[in-house]
């Protein structure tokens, strides 16, 4: 060992720079896994959540023989399933196919034990969801663009526009009921539109606004300014500039909120509650006689769906199928938009790069 | 006001210096105080640019160059609470502050070139024929033509007319500012503001935008805003020195350079402060 260096270290340690057992360290490792441990159990929450609904909605969803999907499910209206015994054997049939099995046998009736919305399919239902989705969105879209576009534009700080943001954020802090009864005491009532797709689009469209007008705004802030100055300084009008040069580079960014939009329209129930949803429809949306009716019409929509048949019938294994199987098919569909919006939003942004 | 001392003196220098005073001045700047809120951004500013030649404003940050090169084509009024308190600013003898001057029009006729180069995210192309787009003029022969000769006005065309429909973004940095430069003649403007218009950019690339402002001035007049001692030196026919929100002093560049009349201005240039 050289001994003749002035400067080497104290020999006899053998490692100066070990752990020390101190309680910084081990508050330190215990921290760690305090947070750790919270962050992983919202991952189990979610695995729980879409496990038990992706299991057991899968079993009503889909068949073990051709075409491996329960077409009946996703193309028929709900109806009342009937459970009996006849001849030794035990049959579940829906309202139709149990009156086809007494007319073919020509009895009179059968006692059946009869479960409420338990058979068919939920077709009504997933038309009147995207139909609520689509019109509510759009209309949000409009107005909360438009808005975006003033506030973050045109306006000029001032306490009016102070005013205006605190009501933004007040309104996106109403619950949801609230938004409800606020559309059935406005649209039903005042405007007499009556229970319809205009009064649940318009009622679900003030939900969202404060999302899409908040994210919207950050979108367009996010358009460098350069953009703005450089189409200005060649003469354009203010709006020429956004209409060319801010709003076509915000478009992402907007789609982005959209989505978290649509989530929570397909996804709110009381805000139909009093506004746009029925229990059950005869008709299709699309069976109207004039064209008008069509805005004026009620209908069937997923969530108020899951809820009728959750809370509103009693509760046995026989109504778990439909259940589910709607659970399924909503988380389905809004995973489907999102991803629409997704795939789009990738594909504006890979052409708008600067 | 103390300082309208030296300015004074400026302004009876200031006119006499173009050799040449043929054309009348682009430019005129009569005693302007400018405000940002209640920052006091100009004092008392008279300034004459001439026609048909290249001015530099220099000085340190800070000093209101930009600040004034941005009041030639009311940039300005984007700016919540900025204003003109005093004075005016004619552009070929107009007020463009007054009650009837359009920024949209003032605009087309006097372009800006800015510091950090901002090629909008579309084709070379369209980067060009923007300023004419939003006039309408949308005619597709007209619109050729006025490419080809503005990126040849820019010393451009060589390098991009094999690919005018790929992005401007896709240029290099010095490429995108002299994009920027075709764009901003493309609408045929009579004067052209750059603001700092190379300081993004490697001397390489600097060189060439320098030799095209020379060109330049043969067919507008140029402002531009430097920090860049050397550049003012090499390009432009006339200087103005700012120091602190006002005009220090304006004269022949070589004048500036070799034999300032303020002490300010010579202390800046030879590097004592700033």
């Amino acid at each position: 060992m050289p001994t003749d260096t002035l400067t080497s270290p104290a020999p006899d340690l053998e490692n100066p720079f070990q752990y020390r057992r101190d309680a910084a360290h081990y508050g330190e490792k215990a921290t760690l896994w305090l947070i750790r441990t919270g962050t992983y159990l919202v991952l189990l929450a979610a695995a729980c959540i879409f496990l038990q609904i992706g299991i057991k909605g899968s079993e009503t969803v889909f068949t073990t023989h051709w075409p491996f999907v329960n077409t009946a499910f996703f193309t028929e209206k709900p109806s009342t399933l009937y459970v009996f015994e006849w001849e030794g054997k035990k049959h579940e049939l829906s309202d139709s196919e149990f009156r086809a099995f007494k007319a073919e046998r020509h009895v009179e009736d059968i006692p059946a034990e009869s479960y409420a919305h338990s058979a068919g399919g939920i077709l009504p239902c997933i038309v009147g969801t995207v139909l609520l989705v689509a019109g509510s969105m759009t209309i949000a879209l409009i107005l909360g663009v438009a808005s975006a576009i003033y506030l973050s534009e045109y306006a000029r700080p001032s306490w009016r526009m102070r005013l205006i943001r605190l009501a933004i954020v007040n309104l996106a802090g109403v619950p949801s009921i609230v938004f409800g009864l606020f559309g059935a005491a406005l649209f039903v009532v005042y405007f007499k539109w009556n229970i319809s797709l205009l009064a649940g689009w318009f009622t679900l469209a003030l939900m969202v606004l404060p999302v899409v007008i908040t994210s919207s705004e950050e979108a367009l802030k996010a358009v460098p300014q350069g953009f703005r100055e450089a189409s200005l300084a060649l003469g354009a009008t203010k709006w020429q500039t956004i209409r060319t040069n801010v709003l076509p580079y915000a478009v992402p960014g907007i789609l982005t909120s959209s989505i978290l939009g649509i989530a929570r329209v397909a996804g709110e129930t009381a805000p139909i509650l009093f506004t746009a949803a029925y229990v059950v429809r005869d008709k299709y949306p699309w069976e109207v006689d004039r064209w008008v009716d069509f805005f004026f019409q009620p209908v069937q929509a997923l969530p108020y769906h899951i809820y009728v048949v959750s809370s509103k019938i009693p509760q046995n294994a026989y109504t778990e199928r439909m259940q589910y199987g709607t659970a399924f098919v909503f988380l389905a569909i809004v995973l489907l938009i999102s991803l629409g919006s997704v795939l789009l939003r990738i594909r504006l942004r890979n052409k708008l790069k600067w | 006001m103390s300082t309208s001392q030296p300015l004074s003196q400026e302004e009876e220098t200031a006119p006499a210096q173009p050799a040449a005073p043929a054309s009348p001045n682009a430019v005129d700047v009569e005693n302007l105080d400018f405000y940002y809120g209640d920052y006091h951004a100009l004092h008392g500013v008279n300034l004459q640019i001439p026609a048909h030649k290249v001015t530099a404003f220099i000085g340190p940050s800070g000093c209101g160059k930009s600040t004034l090169l941005r009041c030639f084509n009311r940039m300005n009024d984007l700016v919540p609470e900025s204003h003109i308190k005093h004075g005016s600013i004619k552009v070929h003898g107009t007020d463009i502050n007054g009650p009837n001057v359009d920024p949209i029009e003032l605009r087309k006729r006097v372009g800006m070139v800015f510091q950090k180069s901002n090629p909008f995210p579309k084709s070379i192309y369209e980067n060009v024929v923007y300023g004419l787009r939003i006039q309408g003029r949308n005619k597709r022969a007209e619109l050729d033509e006025i490419v080809e000769r503005s990126l040849r006005a820019a010393a451009l065309w060589d390098e991009v007319k094999d690919r005018l429909h790929e992005s401007g973004v896709g240029l290099s940095g010095g490429q995108q500012q002299r994009l920027c430069i075709a764009r901003a003649i493309a609408v045929e403007p009579e004067i052209i503001l750059m603001d700092e218009p190379c300081s993004a950019l490697d001397p390489i690339a600097t060189s060439k935008v320098e030799e095209l402002i020379f060109d330049l001035k043969k067919s507008y007049t140029i402002i531009i805003v430097t920090h860049n001692m050397q550049q003012a030196g090499r390009c432009s026919d006339l200087t103005a020195f700012f120091y602190l929100g006002r005009l220090i002093e304006i004269d022949r560049t070589e004048k500036i350079f070799t034999n300032p009349t303020q002490k300010q201005t010579e202390d800046y240039i030879t590097g004592r402060f700033g």
